[in-house]
């Protein structure tokens, strides 16, 4: 028998009994932070693959969203703060180390990228679209011609706002659910996935909903593999490392994690998606909601299991 | 220069008089510690065994807080001691998330707040309170280069450990087993 008991009375808001100093906010900020990388991430590769034409839900259409995504982003970021009105100070240094802080600075460059990429569809979306200020619509055809160097900073940074927002968390040795280097790439292919059911969504060209299918079950595919290779690392690893995957083996987070992440959000829209190629009528929405739905589930209970794990006590 | 704390488990009583010292010596707000008493019974009874341990901040050598840190608000300071600048913190939890001993908490005015060794103390050649006021004198604090310093001698005549080694942060907290 071990036990250990504070015995000073120790009871510090948001620490004991068990740490709970993020909420929803960061949650929600990985899930927007992920499903935007998807998006702008698609937007940017086909549109330098020269598809902008043949696909213009990917390339025109979703990218829309992707601002409003960062910026509701940044004000869970910004609600988050304990000390809002310093803020600021996280762009008076880049530390390498803190992926905080360079994720800081990509969400600088990624948020206003976005806005000029849409910026730079607006008038070719809506043709009844009306600059009432020329200094407005020649700063739209200079966009336009500049949308090719566009595309490359954003294929670039959205692929690092992805795995940011896994890294983000496995930078925290402390809690050792957290601490494994597979979150990144997780959490990246989470947020593709994500997008690519986002564009499925919206999309009513044949052509791209097939091909988004296909993407979005391979996607699928390597996240379940990144799954089961994080439970074996687990599993293999130290025995503050298995406790964490016990949370998920038996433990408080077993069912929520495994019927809503991979249950409902994988396995059941990479059926529907695989019948539908195969000719089925299946509404499109129906795995698509599911896929972001996993995604927003993932990011949650990673977030709050994350807490729990521990090394002491 | 490095401070560093030795306390001897096999002395102190668990009475939590560090914790009412560090309380008034740097106004730690109502219903907050920045240090705490632990109680560790092991065995089977009759054969149990007890261990008390006045716990705060480790003043790490390689600390996560001071890494995860976005603003560079967590820092080193002289002697190696682990100091939050209320300035630039931001409160965006990232400390707090990465201490393995959960030593750090969020001041109610919106910064990080934690153990500072009571450098404002030991600066003026004082020891921090928690030290001072131990009335099983079971808390000893000093340089780690200077082999004449209290701590020095207790490390070089006790068997010791430290907390959480494993999770690589040089911690610099002993215990004297």
């Amino acid at each position: 028998m071990k036990e250990e008991l504070i015995i000073s009375g120790r009871m510090n808001p948001r620490i004991d009994p068990e740490l709970a100093i993020w909420h929803w906010e960061i949650p929600f900020y990985l899930f927007v932070g992920g499903l935007a990388a998807g998006i702008l991430f698609f937007a940017s590769f086909y549109y330098l693959r020269g598809k902008a034409n043949e696909m213009p839900n990917t390339v025109k259409w979703a990218p829309l969203l992707a601002p409003i995504l960062l910026i509701a982003g940044l004000g869970a970021l910004f609600l988050d703060l304990n000390h809002k009105l310093y803020f600021w100070q996280l762009y008076t240094t880049i530390k390498l180390q803190s992926p905080m802080s360079w994720g800081a600075w990509t969400l600088l460059v990624i948020t206003p990228l976005s806005l000029l990429w849409c910026f730079s569809y607006l008038s070719e979306l809506f043709p009844k679209w009306n600059w009432k200020q020329k200094t407005l619509s020649r700063f739209e055809t200079y966009l336009v011609g500049k949308r090719k160097i566009l595309a490359w900073i954003m294929v670039f940074f959205s692929v690092i706002l992805g795995i940011y927002t896994g890294i983000l968390l496995s930078a925290f040795n402390a809690r050792p659910l957290w601490n494994t280097s597979i979150l990144g790439p997780l959490f990246l292919t989470s947020g593709l996935s994500a997008g690519a059911a986002f564009i499925l969504l919206i999309s009513k060209n044949n052509f791209e909903k097939q091909l988004f299918r296909k993407i979005d079950l391979i996607i699928i595919g390597v996240e379940l593999f990144f799954i089961i290779h994080m439970f074996m690392g687990f599993l293999a690893s130290t025995q503050v490392q298995i406790d964490a995957a016990k949370l998920f083996l038996g433990g408080d987070y077993t069912l929520p994690f495994w019927i809503f992440v991979v249950f409902l959000g994988m396995i059941v829209p990479a059926l529907l998606e695989y019948l539908e190629m195969k000719g089925q009528k299946i509404p499109s929405y129906i795995p698509a909601i599911l896929v972001i739905f996993g995604s927003l589930m993932l990011r949650f209970i990673i977030v709050n299991a994350g807490q729990v794990s521990r090394y002491l006590y | 220069m490095r401070y560093a704390m030795a306390i001897d488990t096999r002395k102190c009583v668990g009475c939590s008089d560090c914790v009412v010292a560090c309380q008034i010596e740097n106004k730690v707000p109502e219903g907050f510690c920045r240090d705490w008493v632990v109680e560790a019974t092991s065995g089977t009874y009759p054969k149990l065994e007890l261990e008390i341990r006045s716990e705060r901040c480790n003043q790490c050598g390689n600390a996560p807080c001071v890494r995860c840190c976005p603003t560079g608000s967590s820092f080193y300071a002289d002697g190696g001691i682990v100091l939050v600048d209320p300035d630039k913190c931001i409160g965006c939890g990232a400390c707090i998330a990465s201490c393995p001993y959960d030593a750090r908490y969020v001041h109610p005015e919106g910064f990080v707040d934690k153990c500072t060794f009571c450098i404002q103390r030991v600066r003026k050649g004082q020891r921090p309170a928690c030290v001072e006021v131990c009335p099983t004198n079971c808390m000893y604090f000093g340089d780690l280069d200077d082999p004449n310093s209290e701590v020095s001698i207790k490390l070089k005549e006790r068997k010791h450990k430290t907390l959480i080694p494993e999770a690589g942060t040089d911690p610099h907290l002993y215990f004297l087993i």
